[in-house]
């Protein structure tokens, strides 16, 4: 029996009947099997509501073959449970606690099948944010430090309890869901495209271009149309320049925290100049308002791409001297290398994805593995550091400002405006009874979205997976062992999103 | 290794921006929009029904914009109705001023409405807490430009907190989360008298794309008094300095 259809990152919306329905047991001994091939990783796993019941859908990525393998099945949980894949591959746990968090569904043996994000439409309405259910320890030598909601910066919310001997971190457990807003609820709330256009901007207001990215192929994927190569191009520089302002916002962060101030105010002015080119750009310094669906509002002009080519040709100049200072800089290497160790193993156990699973020496890069759009049209390299401590972390950062700058100055040279710029496209018909997901490389990693549609084309399910679902359990295993003084460094070295976690 | 040094602060020069005030942002900015009514209704109610948070009113012709996003997109639709100009200095001391209205040039800053302590015990330095409560990330990162190299409002006396304990107001941003709801309060309480509360970015002024969301929980604005308020998605670090420098001057 045919256990999957199989699909790629630029083929269009799938049709609901052709997605097989299986036995989930048939699926689970597959996923046994199959996920121990680091080739695979999931992609997004979520159910759905339909008549007497809930459909569930599984999107895997093959890695090596470029492939999507998509599958369902509609289980009779609770007469017969589910057998958890949690128990075999951590990877899955972000996934199979939400879905027991909103419907709840047992997974039989998962480990902890703890409320991922305390949703607002959970099912057990007696379990809450004060009740989050911590791992303990039991000993007379061990502390427990807790630290949020509210961390001592301008930092978004969460609540992070640490179990120490002494100095040293044993556990971390990191409890979100403080900035549950119900994005995916109000995105089918709406029929109003440009509203969910920017409710999509809004699902991790430092990767605004990422996220919209990944709407906007979602609609255009419904819609059955390929977007020109010159909105894609565009589309790329925006995606690279989000990438280098944030890598340069890392840098920055990281140096403060082991106070030095010459790299943290370099790379603050460097970061200035490159979202003001994003800002003259579209008006916007988080490219708020210059991804749409099916055109733009913001064409690129010769005069725009000869500013942001000269100021990203000076950012890198200026970037290249400070990458090459940090790696001469013996103290800071003294405190970054060997600190907060997540070996290559445990990345790919935990599912990690991005920048953060490259500095542990994994291949996850859609841009290399899964490209659309205008990646697709070149040969992308990623950088991969095999040490996956916080200097892996660091030099992954330092050499992708540089790629990303050279990409964006490359397009830029051979630049012409394009005289037939669509305008964006908030009616478009979209296809009915089907499914559509989309894969963007953000700056933090792996941005998947996934909707499904009724008969009338409406979407009437929408899902979204920031990277770092993935990633947040990287960080818990980064300390561990660590002085808890080693937390800032190792936080700002994943550097991931609250906001894109809680939805 | 000291060369290295030496050649980055060169290269770096002087950052600090010497007069914060005399700053004028692209003229792709979307700052504070002029209205004008024309006898056509057409376009302006196109605008109005695409508008995502209902920020525009037809009859008669006004735009809150403390629910919108300056995404544009209205601009497009009714370029003779709504024109967003790049004035960035759009704080507001009340509320019902950031409606603005046909015949508006400027953005309206009542300094009636500003407590005279906020002068008297803020005005040499203001140390501030910032709670996200549902933020997007962008306003927050937006308040820790205003301290950076290139801006500097610490020069002015005006810097964050890590303790409430520590501050003289807290500055809101995001629609507040209903899971984040208890903690603001909490920190809001734990603040001693007197005391300001900033609203910062158009998400937490009105809401925003979430103001319907049963996922929050606003009730925290219905119990304290505001100082300011201040527009935007997210809001300009320079509209942040504008606002606090000027809800802490003199007035006669």
């Amino acid at each position: 029996m045919k256990l999957y259809h199989i699909t790629n990152n630029r083929e269009g919306a799938i049709a609901l009947s052709d997605i097989p329905v299986v036995e989930y047991l048939d699926l689970y001994n597959d996923l046994k099997e199959r996920m121990s091939d680091v080739r695979y990783h999931i992609g997004h796993y979520f159910a759905t509501e339909i008549e007497n019941g809930l459909r569930f859908f599984l999107i895997l990525l093959d890695d090596l073959g470029s492939e999507v393998l998509v599958t369902s099945f509609i289980p009779d949980y609770y007469s017969e449970g589910l057998a958890s894949l949690t128990a075999v591959h951590p990877q899955f746990h972000p996934f199979e606690r939400e879905m027991h968090e909103l419907y709840g569904i047992p997974f039989d043996s998962h480990p902890w099948l703890k409320p991922l994000r305390f949703s607002h439409d959970r099912r057990d309405k007696n379990s809450t944010m004060d009740s989050y259910p911590f791992y303990s320890i039991e000993g007379d030598e061990l502390h427990e430090v807790n630290v949020g909601p509210i961390h001592a910066g301008i930092i978004e919310p969460g609540a992070f309890r640490f179990i120490c001997d002494g100095e040293q971190v044993l556990h971390l457990e990191i409890a979100l869901g403080y900035q549950h807003r119900g994005v995916e609820g109000e995105m089918v709330r709406t029929d109003n495209r440009l509203r969910q256009t920017l409710i999509a901007e809004s699902i991790a207001g430092d990767t605004a271009i990422g996220h919209t990215t990944a709407y906007a192929e979602i609609i255009e994927k419904f819609s059955g149309v390929e977007i020109s190569k010159e909105l894609s191009l565009e589309r790329m520089i925006a995606l690279e320049l989000e990438r280098i302002a944030m890598h340069l916002a890392d840098t920055g962060a990281l140096a403060t925290d082991i106070g030095f101030q010459l790299y943290q105010v370099a790379c603050e002015a460097l970061r200035t100049v490159t979202i003001n080119s994003t800002q003259a750009w579209c008006g916007n310094r988080f490219g708020k308002s210059l991804i749409r669906p099916l055109g733009t509002n913001h064409p690129l002009t010769k005069a725009k791409a000869e500013l942001i080519a000269k100021n990203i040709a000076d950012v890198r100049c200026r970037y290249n001297e400070l990458r090459e200072d940090i790696l001469e800089s013996p103290t800071l290497l003294a405190r970054f290398e060997q600190c907060g160790l997540v070996p290559k193993s445990e990345m790919e156990r935990i599912g990690g994805v991005g920048q953060a699973a490259r500095a542990s020496g994994l291949l996850r890069d859609l841009r290399f593995t899964h490209p659309s759009g205008y990646y697709a049209e070149m040969t992308h390299r990623p950088i991969i550091k095999q040490e996956g401590d916080v200097m892996s972390r660091l030099a992954t950062r330092l050499d992708e400002v540089i790629q990303s700058a050279e990409y964006v100055e490359k397009l830029l040279a051979s630049f012409s405006p394009s005289k037939a710029m669509p305008l964006p496209n908030y009616n478009s018909d979209l296809k009915g009874e089907a499914l559509a997901f989309s894969l963007v490389e953000g700056w933090r990693g792996e941005i998947c979205h996934a909707a499904i549609t009724n008969s009338e084309g409406r979407i009437v399910k929408y899902k979204v997976k920031d990277p770092s679902v993935h990633n947040w359990l990287g960080l818990a295993i980064a300390v561990r062992s660590e002085g808890i003084s080693d937390f800032p460094i190792n936080n700002k070295s994943f550097n991931l999103s609250y906001c894109g976690h809680d939805l | 290794m000291l060369f290295g040094k030496a050649k980055i602060l060169r290269s770096h020069g002087w950052q600090y921006i010497p007069d914060l005030d005399a700053v004028t942002l692209t003229e792709e900015f979307r700052g504070f929009p002029i209205l004008t009514d024309t006898a056509d209704k057409g376009d302006i109610e196109r605008a109005a029904k695409i508008c995502p948070t209902g920020a525009i009113t037809t009859a008669p012709l006004t735009l809150d914009m403390g629910k919108c996003l300056f995404c544009g997109e209205c601009q497009k639709c009714a370029p003779k109705n709504i024109r967003f100009t790049n004035q960035h200095r759009i704080a507001a001391t009340r509320r019902e001023d950031l409606v603005v209205k046909v015949g508006d040039t400027e953005p309206k800053f009542d300094t009636a409405a500003i407590r005279p302590e906020i002068a008297k015990y803020f005005g040499q330095t203001l140390q501030l807490r910032e709670v996200s409560a549902g933020g997007d990330c962008s306003v927050e990162m937006e308040l820790n430009a205003t301290g950076n190299v290139n801006f500097d409002f610490g020069r002015y006396g005006v810097g964050f907190t890590a303790s409430p304990r520590h501050a003289d107001g807290l500055v809101l941003t995001g629609p507040i989360s209903a899971n984040m709801a208890e903690a603001l309060d909490i920190c809001y309480n734990a603040i001693a008298e007197p005391k300001i509360l900033v609203v910062c970015g158009s998400e937490a002024i009105s809401g925003g794309l979430y103001a319907d969301s049963p996922a929050v929980d606003r009730s925290f604005l219905d119990k304290y008094h505001v100082d300011l308020w201040l527009p935007g998605a997210p809001t300009h670090p320079l509209c942040f300095i504008d606002g606090i420098t000027r809800l802490r001057k003199k007035y006669k």
